[in-house]
């Protein structure tokens, strides 16, 4: 298998704090990889270093073949991101958010055009294509996001808690959306506090204070915790946990 | 890469027309103060109310009088005995200007042929002092030379004129530099800051900098708008100050414009600088406010004259660039002078402009921590 990200000891300090310790870990091409931790663990801090938004303390990392700490131009060619904060523009229109993403990875007018139809398509969005985004629901507004990240069609995408404050219908909607991608080779770097979510991973990482506790596929970590379902493991794990941001 | 900028660009442009309110206030704020300007003063002054304090009360000064108290300009309110009743009649208001004899002057005009007449105006409206004392300085002026007719000594009555509570008359000229520099300021300074915060605060800003777009044209992109509004806001000023106050260009348009450019453009680099450090856009407003608004206001010379202030004030207002534009449109705008009596002061602008875009272009990191 091919890897697409793969980390050797990456680590974030902010001054004497320790965010994110020695995490090694490899990502497979096509692999939903979730990525998983209470609030404070370091999951946001982790994919900011590999998106290279963040400058990573120590360790190795390399995202799509590229370096974070020498080659994140590179690796920016070949990612998408959604990150936690929601990240479309209230004030333009669905079409116009498609446009402007697509404009900025540089695409062809064209491509723009046959890809701002396809995604609207896809998303049921046809009639709400000159709505503003403001007047969107919320699910709605998350699965355009997240559409839109993948708009260039990277190789990788990184998404930070996509599905907060979702319901678990368009969570459901949502889900299928991140399959579909994965369908066509794009590899899905996910955190979530949804434990059901964590079983729609081919593999699972759970950090507890900033280094990684587990590592595996589902149905292997409930083996391991000898737990019914990932609610169970996750709870094991966490409870360990010393920090929270709560 | 050229695709790019241009998409980002139109964004932005959106992003200005949508905002209604904004944008209303983004020109409606120097068409308000120039047209509010303009009514408040008042170009009419025929049957001006003023006073007459006759301390002398000789034949000549009864026939001057008249001849004021016959003019349609001039309505005689009262006559006046006393300094004080004469303050107390301008600070009333509704004085607009006082003619004063002083002792003997019928005496000295006919022992030594000469006299002075002492005019005082309330130049808080400073078009409205210009305007009076001009037409009573001509009756003084008309009636000295009919007295001339054929005479060998010819007499010489000289008119003082004061004026009072603004004696630099300070209005329109002094008002409409300042409300360039002032607007440039909140369109350039405060409307970048805040438009590029906004992308911080929406988490926006992270999903450009993952993408490969670079960051120098995100700035190029915010500043494009603004740059444009001031352009606007330019043109609009100068046709409405010419229209409403009757204030031409004196020198080079083309001077002038290019000056303004650097100003906004250095107004620019002030809100790139600003927006580095606020992280939401109600700091950004704050900063905007406090750190270029407020210097702007006091330190530019066009509400308190520089010259008055204490050393130390006067040595931080050579900081602001504003002063130095202030002083630029005057030469330029009301004097009417070129290039060689502004290269200074536009030097030192083109200076700062540099300096701050350096310092901000430096300090807008790739990586957001
Ligand atoms: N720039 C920073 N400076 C100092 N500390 C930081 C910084 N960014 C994050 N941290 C700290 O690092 C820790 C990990 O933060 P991070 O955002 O990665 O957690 P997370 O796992 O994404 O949490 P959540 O589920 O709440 O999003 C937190 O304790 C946070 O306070
Ligand atoms: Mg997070």
């Amino acid at each position: 298998m091919e890897k697409v990200i793969q980390t050797e000891k990456l680590t974030k300090r902010f001054g004497d704090f320790v965010a994110c310790n020695e995490l090694s870990f490899d990502v497979d091409k096509g692999e939903i990889f979730g990525f998983l931790g209470a609030n404070g663990a370091g999951k946001t801090t982790a994919m900011r270093m590999l998106c290279g938004l963040l400058k990573p303390t120590s360790g190795k990392a390399s995202v799509a073949g590229f370096d974070v700490f020498t080659q994140t131009e590179k690796i920016k060619m070949n990612i998408g991101y959604m990150s936690q904060k929601f990240s479309l523009y209230d004030d333009l229109t669905v079409s116009e958010n498609i446009r402007f993403y697509a404009g900025i990875y540089g695409m062809k007018t064209k491509n723009i055009r046959t890809k701002t139809q396809e995604l609207l398509n896809e998303l049921g969005l046809q009639n709400e294509a000159k709505t503003l985004v403001s007047a969107l629901p919320l699910g709605w507004k998350q699965k355009l996001a997240f559409s839109v990240s993948i708009v260039h069609a990277p190789d990788i995408v990184f998404l930070d808690e996509p599905t907060g404050g979702v319901d678990p219908v368009t969570r459901r909607q949502f889900w299928d959306l991140i399959y579909h991608a994965a369908d066509k080779g794009v590899t899905v770097f996910v955190t979530t506090h949804y434990m059901d979510e964590a079983e729609y991973c081919n593999r699972v990482s759970i950090m507890v204070d900033g280094v990684i506790a587990a590592l595996d596929s589902p149905v292997n970590l409930k083996k391991q915790f000898n737990a019914d379902n990932m609610e169970d493991v996750f709870y094991q794990l966490a409870r360990k946990a010393k920090r929270s941001d709560n | 890469m050229h695709s790019q900028l241009l998409t980002f660009i139109k964004k932005e442009f959106l992003h200005v027309f949508r905002d209604r309110k904004t944008l209303l206030m983004l020109f409606g704020l120097p068409i308000a103060q120039i047209v509010l300007f303009g009514f408040a003063l008042s170009n009419e002054v025929k049957d001006s109310k003023i006073v007459v304090a006759d301390y002398s009360k000789d034949a000549t000064t009864q026939q001057i009088i008249a001849k004021i108290g016959s003019s349609k300009y001039f309505n005689i309110q009262q006559s006046l005995q006393s300094a004080q009743q004469l303050e107390a009649a301008f600070k009333k208001g509704d004085i607009k200007m006082a003619v004063i004899f002083p002792p003997n002057f019928g005496n000295n005009l006919q022992h030594t042929n000469k006299a002075t007449i002492q005019v005082i105006a309330d130049a808080s409206d400073p078009n409205l002092a210009t305007t009076v004392t001009n037409y009573v300085t001509n009756i003084i002026n008309d009636y000295n030379s009919s007295l001339n007719n054929g005479n060998v000594q010819p007499l010489q009555i000289t008119p003082e004129v004061q004026m009072l509570y603004n004696p630099e008359l300070r209005g329109a000229p002094n008002f409409v530099p300042g409300v360039m520099a002032l607007v440039f300021m909140l369109v350039c300074t405060m409307m970048t800051s805040v438009a590029i915060v906004k992308e911080k605060e929406l988490g926006t800003m992270e999903i450009l900098l993952v993408s490969p777009f670079r960051p120098i044209y995100i700035i190029i992109s915010k500043l494009a708008p603004n740059l444009i509004i001031s352009v606007v806001n330019l043109f609009i000023i100068l046709i409405l100050s010419s229209v409403f106050l009757d204030l031409q260009v004196k020198g080079s348009v083309l001077l002038l414009t290019f000056c303004s450019m650097l100003f906004i453009l250095t107004s620019l680099a002030v809100g790139l600088l600003l927006s580095i450090n606020a992280q939401t856009q109600e700091s950004a407003m704050t900063a905007s406010l406090m750190g270029m608004m407020l210097p702007t206001m006091l330190l530019t010379g066009f509400l308190f004259p520089i010259e008055n202030m204490p050393i130390p004030m006067q040595v931080l207002a050579n900081l602001v660039p504003s002063r130095w534009y202030f002083i630029i449109v005057k030469r330029v705008m009301l004097k009417g002078l070129g290039f060689e009596a502004v290269w200074k002061e536009t030097l030192i602008l083109a200076a700062m402009c540099v300096l701050l875009f350096t310092i901000s272009l430096r300090k807008f990191k790739i990586r957001l921590q």
